[in-house]
């Protein structure tokens, strides 16, 4: 194995606090606790582990509706988080924003909103301002296949190539545009070979795989910081869940999308497990070790939601603080 | 401030507001569709490429959404950006990075970030260039919450109105128009700021007050004269700002005048006119000697044909019809 173990445990920790705070979330939902709308990431974990592994604090990420796992993999606060789900004043929105609008600008963590595409410019626009500042950051917009329906992001890997910016394209192919297969949405379901046409570098990788979305945006950050960006990458996966919420969009349930063989055939392949394997396998580290790391990531999730749910909720006489900045 | 007395045109005035604040801030850029082109943008960026290089003054392929988001995206990582939209109509391609992000931002993040951008939109009224070169849509951004707006009137008022809303930081959208630009007035060398949300009295007078903004300012200003000569005396306020609104100047003027005209260069319905019409109905109906009156564009698109923008465009004869009509 090429990698250390530092290195893989803690691509499997940041795999496993995502996933856990998310599903963490599923019983307050359907309780009621929850309310603002939730788009759960499980099942795509690995894309967000493996691409923050590369950067640096003083990176920037943009994200969109389905972010929590960018958030958490860029070094967002786990309670901060679980708190502006629950709409409480110690969110890190402190409850104006709710699930899809997390940010940390102190972690690079810029701007995640739900509007599909809508962050993919505002990514380019941090780009242009490390160029002209001529800084060695590097910017990760996530959008998913439903954006590639946008003309935006277009217009923005035009301009991205043309002036050589250090941003990466991160498309995360989760087969499904909220309820339409790929299929019903583009006639050519390789993604990646989009930016080819504006002369971006552009790569397709398994979106599953932890390492290898690693490596491929290890070369990526690279290459940005060289001052050879941008670079496109597709990551190929899928989400355990459906669009939002708990439900699984299942087929012959009320939300009928997903044939239940390929819900399965995807679960086979989740990213936690297959890393989990290899730890094991190679004798990176023991059943034990393993353990630990759920151990003390469960504990985390605990803490992270006793946080949020004895925090107060915002005080209705501060309804209209924060439209202007003073 | 300078006491100087130095002319300089409205659109140098933008000129000067610019080369300065860049001279003086590292972070400020300018980007946008023809900002090297004097076809597009006149003399307001004239030799900005030459003082601060490409790098920031930059023009764009024709991206209205992504050029305004990128301008978003720069002042949250740091930049304080101008994105310039030579002719305002095409900015509504960006109202996604203008509305639902640049005006949200700050509220829907709890304060932790604001969007220091000026989004620039510049009016092409009249000249027969139709419905898609002449959109005034001062009103229509001032409905959202989070934006500022401004619509200066004058050379002075435009070189300090910007430096302020280059400024702030929140997103302001400056909205001048071309029959302003070559209209000279005294301007100071030095920079200066003028406060956003405050308007002036530009004549004082005690029968009508005159409430208006931007080219018809100007044109009221002229108007008010001619009123003068005929032994009406009106109280001229140029709003400056068109959001925040300067309620309180507006209300000191009608307590005093109990008569109203508001000439706005937007339509009709749901005009920053109805606006102050509205407010000034709920807290002062009791200093109203008459209904207050609106003079706006009909609710109509711009035509092309000269027969029709005649009517169509407000003047200053139709300003001082307007006034006199209300002192009947």
């Amino acid at each position: 194995m090429q990698y250390t173990k530092d290195l893989l445990t803690d691509l499997y920790r940041t795999m496993l606090r995502i996933r856990l705070a998310e599903e963490s979330l599923v019983e307050p939902i359907l309780k009621g606790e929850i309310r603002c709308p939730v788009h759960l990431y499980s099942g795509e974990e690995a894309v967000a582990a493996g691409i923050c592994a590369n950067l640096e604090k003083t990176d920037y990420i943009f994200g969109n509706h389905r972010s929590h796992g960018h958030y958490l993999a860029k070094g967002g606060d786990m309670s901060r988080m679980v708190a502006e789900i629950y709409g409480k004043e110690t969110g890190c929105s402190r409850g104006r924003g709710g699930s899809m609008h997390l940010i940390d600008p102190e972690n690079g963590i810029l701007g995640i909103v739900p509007i599909v595409a809508g962050t993919i410019s505002l990514a380019l626009g941090a780009s242009l301002a490390i160029k002209i500042k001529k800084q060695k950051k590097v910017v990760i917009t996530f959008f998913g296949d439903g954006a590639t329906g946008e003309g935006v992001l277009y217009e923005a890997l035009n301009f991205a190539a043309l002036k050589k910016l250090p941003i990466i394209f991160a498309c995360e192919n989760n087969l499904y545009s909220t309820h339409l297969p790929i299929k019903e949405i583009r006639v050519n379901d390789n993604i990646s070979e989009s930016a080819t046409p504006f002369g971006i570098k552009s790569i397709r990788v398994d979106g599953n795989n932890v390492l290898e979305v690693y490596e491929a945006s290890e070369h990526a950050v690279k290459q940005c910081r060289d001052g050879e960006g941008p670079v496109f990458i597709e990551f190929l996966t899928y989400r355990f869940r459906g669009h939002v919420g708990p439900d699984d969009n299942i087929q012959g349930s009320h939300t009928d999308i997903r044939p239940a063989e390929e819900i399965e055939r995807w679960l086979n392949k989740d990213p936690i497990n297959h890393l989990k394997k290899i730890l094991i396998d190679e004798k990176i580290c023991s059943e034990s070790e393993i353990s630990k790391i759920f151990d003390e990531v469960t504990n985390e999730v605990e803490v992270a939601t006793d946080f949020a749910l004895k925090s107060n909720y915002p005080d209705p006489s501060e309804l209209l603080k924060y439209v202007y900045k003073e | 401030m300078s006491t100087k007395n130095r002319k300089l045109s409205y659109s140098l005035a933008i000129n000067e507001a610019l080369k300065q604040i860049m001279a003086v801030d590292q972070d400020v850029f300018v980007i946008g569709q023809g900002v090297k082109s004097p076809w597009y943008v006149g003399n307001t960026c004239k030799d900005l490429i030459r003082l601060y290089g490409e790098e920031r003054v930059i023009d764009t392929p024709i991206s209205e959404n992504a050029m305004t988001g990128a301008a978003v995206g720069a002042a949250l990582a740091g930049m304080s950006v101008i994105i310039m939209h030579p002719r305002s109509d095409f900015s509504l391609y960006a109202f996604d990075p203008i509305i639902n992000q640049a005006a949200n931002w700050s509220y829907m993040n709890g304060g932790r970030a604001s969007v220091p951008v000026v989004f620039w939109l510049v009016v092409n009224r009249a000249g027969e260039q139709a419905a898609q070169h002449s959109q005034a849509l001062h009103s229509l951004f001032s409905h959202i919450p989070g934006l500022k707006v401004i619509a200066p009137s004058n050379a002075y008022d435009v070189k300090g109105l910007l430096i302020s809303a280059i400024r702030d930081p929140n997103p302001v959208v400056f909205i001048d128009d071309r029959w302003l630009y070559g209209q000279e007035d005294n301007v100071p060398e030095e920079i200066y700021e003028l406060p956003i949300g405050k308007g002036i009295i530009k004549n004082e007078g005690n029968e009508v007050t005159l409430v208006s903004s931007s080219f018809l300012a100007a044109e009221s200003s002229i108007a008010v004269d001619l009123l003068k000569v005929e032994g009406i005396s009106v109280e001229l306020i140029d709003l400056r700002s068109i959001k925040p609104l300067d309620f309180e100047l507006i209300f000191n003027s009608v307590k005093k005048t109990g008569r109203l005209v508001i000439v706005d260069g937007s339509w009709k319905t749901n005009s920053i006119a109805s606006e102050i019409s509205a407010t000034v109905n709920e807290k002062l109906f009791g200093s109203l000697k008459v209904p207050v009156l609106r003079l706006n564009l009909p609710d109509a698109p711009a035509p092309a044909s000269r027969t029709l923008e005649l009517e169509y465009y407000i003047t200053k004869n139709k300003i001082v019809n307007a006034v006199k009509s209300i002192l009947k």
